[in-house]
Formats: C-alpha cells, sequence, structure tokens
C-alpha cells in the first residue's frame, strides 16, 4: 500500500511566486524516504500542503487510502508532523503541549496522559515534563515535538529538516530514534539537506529544485550511479602544474593541494602508481565530500 | 464523540489560561468596578436623584456589568487566538481533525466564560452598593449570555485579521470603550437632545444595555423584543463569517 501519493501538486504564494511547479512522489508503506533539496526548493511547501497548513493551488494527494479533500479528518488521523519552525505554546508544560494535541486527535484525557507519559519517556523527555518549555534548549524542543508527532501513533511520521541545528551528539541520538520508529512499522519522510543523514538512514530519495521533482529513486541505485569520487590530496612538495594523468581529472586547488576524480573502474593503487612514476608525493588524503553530496551538486546545478 | 473531545480540550485549555493569570484578568475588573459603584454611584449618584424612577445607583449598575462582559470576552478572545496565531500554535490545529466550528466554538468558549465569570465577579460586587430585586431572571441572563457570546465572536474575528499586537487593541480601545459609555451606562439617552438620541439608536451596545436594565430593574429606553432581534442577528451574522473565514483559512493558512 502507498503511504503518501502527490499527483500534479502546484501552488503559488498570494504574492505570486510559484513554489511548486507540479509534483509528483509516491511512498510506500513502511518506507524511510528522504526528501532532498536545497533550501527553498519546495520541501516544507510540499510538507505543509500533505499537512493541511497550507492550501495547495492544484493537484492531489492521498494519504493512505483517505484522499485528502474528501476524507480531510481520516487522512489528517494518519499523519504526525515534526515541523521546520517551534510551533508550540513556549508559555507550556512539555507534558501539556503532548496531551493538548492527543485532545486535538480526540483521545480522551485519561488515555491522553498515558499515551504522552510513554511518548515523553521515549523522547528522554520525562525528566523534564513539568518545564515551561520556553525554557528548553534547541534540540529539547525538536524532542518535543517529535513526541507531540507520535502521540496519537500516527502511521505516517513526517519530519521537516528534524536535525537542522542541532549539535552532533543528539543528532545520531535522534537518528536512532527515527530507525527504531520506522522498524516499528511507521512509515518516515524526512526532508533534510544533509546529505549524510538521508544516505545513512533512507531507503527511497526524490531530490527537488526549485519547485520540480529531478530525481526520484533507490538509494542504492541512486548511489550507483554515481561514477566518480574526488579525493584532495596533500603533497609533500608544491607544484607549478597540473599534472596531466589519463584517466584522472585532476584540478589544483592550491600548490600542494591536488583534487583528483577517481572513475570507478580506477582504484587508487592506480591512482598512486602513477603519481609515484610522475614523481609526486601524497603525504595524506581526504574524502573531497560525501558522494550524494557530489551527485546532489551536479543535478541542481 | 471525538469532536467533543477536541472541543472540552481546546476550552479546558482557554479557561485555564485565563484563571491562571488571574491578577491580569479577574483582579483588575473587580478593582474599577469597585471604584465606579462607589465614585459615580455613591459619591456623585446621592446628589443625582432619581432617573427614570430608580435611584442612580440602581440605574448604572446593569450598563457596568455588561460593560464588564463585552470587555472581557472580547479581550479574551482576540489575545488568546492571536498569540495561538503569533506563536503558529495555530498549526497544531490544523493537523488535527478537528473541525472548524469546534475552534470557533472551542475559542469563543473561552471568551463566554470570562465575559461571564467577570460579569458575576462585578455584579456580586453590586450587592455590596445597591440592593435592587431583580426583576426579570430569564431576560437579564439571557442578554447576559448572549452578549458575551456576541463580543467573544467580534474578538474572533479581530484576531483572525490581526497582524500586528497594535491591531488587537484597536477595536476595543477606539470602538468598544465608546461605544459603551454612549451606550447609555451612565445616563438614559432620553435626557439626550432628539438628535443625539436619534444618533444613540445606531449604537448596538445601547440595546444590550438597556434589554440587561430592563431584566434587573425593570426600566428601558428601547424596546427588549428589538434587544434580542439584534443581537440575536449579529450573532448569526458574526458565526456564519467566522466559519467562512476559517473555511477559506484567511489570516491563518498560506
Ligand atoms: N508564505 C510564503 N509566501 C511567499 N513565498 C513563500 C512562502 N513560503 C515559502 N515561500 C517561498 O517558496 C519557496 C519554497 O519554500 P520552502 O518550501 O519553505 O522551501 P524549503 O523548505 O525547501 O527550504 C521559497 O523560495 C520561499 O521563499
Ligand atoms: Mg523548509
Amino acid at each position: 500500500m502507498t503511504a503518501l501519493c502527490i499527483e500534479n501538486l502546484k501552488k503559488t504564494y498570494k504574492n505570486g511566486f510559484e513554489a511548486l511547479k507540479g509534483i509528483d512522489l509516491t511512498v510506500k508503506q513502511g518506507d524511510f524516504f528522504a526528501l532532498l533539496g536545497p533550501n527553498g526548493a519546495g520541501k516544507s511547501t510540499t510538507i505543509g500542503i500533505v499537512s493541511s497548513m497550507v492550501t495547495k493551488s492544484s493537484g492531489r494527494v492521498r494519504i493512505f487510502e483517505y484522499d485528502l479533500d474528501k476524507q480531510t479528518n481520516q487522512a489528517k488521523n494518519c499523519i504526525g508532523l515534526v515541523p521546520q519552525e517551534i510551533n508550540f505554546n513556549q508559555f507550556e508544560t512539555v507534558r501539556n503541549i503532548v496531551i493538548t494535541q492527543a485532545g486535538y486527535h480526540g483521545i480522551p484525557r485519561k488515555e491522553a496522559k498515558i499515551r504522552a507519559d510513554r511518548c515523553l519517556k521515549q523522547m528522554d523527555l520525562w525528566e523534564l515534563r513539568d518545564r515551561v518549555s520556553r525554557r528548553l534548549s534547541g534540540g529539547m524542543k525538536r524532542r518535543v515535538m517529535i513526541a507531540r508527532a507520535m502521540v496519537h501513533a500516527p502511521r505516517l511520521l513526517i519530519l521537516d529538516e528534524p536535525t537542522a541545528g542541532v549539535d552532533i551528539e543528539i543528532r545520531h541520538a535522534m537518528w536512532e530514534m527515527m530507525r527504531e520508529v520506522n522498524r516499528q512499522g511507521t512509515t518516515i519522510i524526512l526532508t533534510t539537506h544533509y546529505l549524510e543523514e538521508a544516505e545513512s538512514l533512507c531507503r527511497n530519495i526524490a531530490i527537488i529544485n526549485h519547485g520540480k521533482i529531478v530525481e526520484n529513486s533507490d538509494m542504492l541505485s541512486l548511489l550507483d550511479r554515481i561514477n566518480k569520487e574526488y579525493f584532495v590530496l596533500n603533497l609533500t612538495k608544491p607544484l607549478k602544474t597540473v599534472p596531466d594523468i589519463a584517466d584522472f581529472s585532476m584540478e589544483l586547488t592550491e600548490p600542494r593541494l591536488l583534487t583528483v576524480a577517481v572513475p570507478k573502474h580506477r582504484t587508487l593503487n592506480d591512482l598512486f602508481q602513477r603519481l609515484s612514476a610522475a614523481g609526486i608525493e601524497v603525504s595524506s588524503l581526504k574524502n573531497k565530500s560525501n558522494r550524494l553530496e557530489q551527485l546532489f551538486m551536479d543535478i541542481v546545478r | 464523540m471525538k469532536s467533543s473531545v477536541a472541543l472540552t480540550t481546546i476550552l479546558a485549555k482557554e479557561i485555564r489560561r485565563f484563571t491562571r493569570i488571574w491578577p491580569q484578568t479577574l483582579l483588575p475588573p473587580a478593582i474599577t468596578t469597585s471604584l465606579y459603584f462607589l465614585i459615580f454611584g455613591k459619591l456623585i449618584g446621592d446628589r443625582v436623584g432619581l432617573i427614570n424612577g430608580v435611584s442612580y445607583m440602581d440605574y448604572i449598575v446593569p450598563g457596568i456589568i455588561l460593560m464588564a462582559v463585552i470587555s472581557h470576552s472580547y479581550a479574551n478572545v482576540v489575545s488568546s487566538f492571536y498569540s495561538t496565531k503569533f506563536q503558529r500554535h495555530i498549526e497544531e490545529l490544523l493537523v488535527s481533525p478537528v473541525p472548524n466550528w469546534v475552534i470557533l466554538v472551542g475559542y469563543t468558549g473561552g471568551g463566554v466564560a470570562r465575559g461571564m465569570l467577570v460579569g458575576s465577579i462585578v455584579a456580586a460586587i453590586s450587592t455590596v452598593f445597591s440592593d435592587f430585586q431583580v426583576q426579570n431572571w430569564p431576560v437579564a441572563i439571557a442578554i447576559f449570555i448572549l452578549t458575551a457570546v456576541l463580543f467573544a465572536l467580534a474578538g474572533f474575528i479581530n484576531a483572525v485579521f490581526a497582524d500586528s499586537f497594535d491591531d488587537i487593541s484597536i477595536i476595543p480601545n477606539f470602538v468598544l470603550t465608546p461605544l459603551s459609555y454612549l451606550g447609555g451606562v451612565f445616563y438614559s439617552v432620553s435626557m439626550l437632545p432628539a438628535m443625539w438620541q436619534q444618533v444613540s439608536l445606531a449604537n448596538p451596545i445601547l440595546y444590550m444595555i438597556n434589554a440587561f436594565r430592563y431584566g434587573l430593574i425593570g426600566v428601558s429606553d428601547v424596546g427588549i423584543e428589538r434587544s434580542f432581534l439584534m443581537t440575536g442577528g449579529f450573532i448569526l451574522s458574526l458565526v456564519l463569517f467566522s466559519l467562512w473565514l476559517l473555511h477559506r483559512g484567511v489570516g491563518i493558512k498560506n
């Protein structure tokens, strides 16, 4: 079954800006899906329409078996949303925020409390439950929004850049949490512009740019299509000209920094043999960027 | 059944909000109206003598109670719903399966609760200064509730259109307060020159104050049926308008 099906979705904002130019997207039930794109690509607009915070200009959205226009409430009940910006009542306590959200989903107060407490524990917020949310750190606030999104046990969890501005330790804890939630059967859609995040978490991926889907496939075959990898070499001696070595395109960033594109059918051994033959010594090397990042740059350029 | 849970959730949240900050919401009207009763009713009123056959103190009690109802039901909804928009937790409602009428009833219900609570506090204080006998309970209670509903709805619409904190104080300061004072809280319109009597009759608040005065002490400048029709008509129009605004997502959705 499909968890989310978007057909020819368009959005023009009131100021005339066309943020989505006809998007098609399908996310299967149980998937861990990445919606990737640079800032301003239209990720939050897409998420906003799916979660009823933004009105679409045209197109169709189906969430599991429900049409968002016709069976709005059933569709809404399937979704848990963690928005990009903090949007809870800053004067309310952590626990009340989560309980209130359960109430909006029609969960009676007694049951709401039990569920809220469970989600707070899962998000490691139990100790902070009575704290006024304004006094939380950025990472804690994100976790409050995740707990709030999960309180009605949604079948589809949508997270809009959940790890933006969160320090590395918490980011990894959040990854682990998302993996666990996905393992338990919840479909997850994640928007991000950290490619590393998408690569390590997601099975399927769509790349959006200027309001259009420019790439939509599974992660493995996408990575497979990347036929070059870039390395930056530190040289022991400065060079004046770029060495000319067949098959490996090179660029001299600084006299002692050489960027090399290694095609997939060649090995690093090959490269080093030839560099040695040319009398060039390498003291250290590093991967220029995450592989996906390179592809991303090529696609969105 | 599901909607009823959402509704009680919003109502409970709204009532908790204004009771938690009672020194800002409940205490000030108690103090101000005590001063009204003391200064206008007692000190000045003793020299005014009878007005339409009742003591000045008795005459001003209904208007002062209703003024409190009007300003507090309005203020509660306009500030609460505006801050819901401003802090963006309106989005919590938008993503949830909460029907628009539940949002409307929940928020205005909070305002009605505060308007009626403050009105009751003022009414209780008035018994210290005045010993009038309520003449017509059903009329008094009906107009008390309807007024709270009407101005809670008006506050909701104000909040929908408000884009800044200035926008939520313009109407209370420049429309509601003047219209309340000119609605005959402290005087009978029959005391005005003919032309100003006609102008006063265009003020809807005048009708509510007079109907309430009729309910409490049995005197009124205008017909009671007309007051009810007018208040009911306003409420119906504001309900329909609010639901339409919510349906279109005006002020809350991009
Ligand atoms: N309310 C709005 N009015 C006008 N333009 C908007 C509005 N919200 C977003 N945009 C524009 O739409 C584009 C897509 O925004 P968004 O969906 O937030 O991108 P992303 O989440 O991918 O960074 C951006 O160029 C942004 O400036
Ligand atoms: Mg965004």
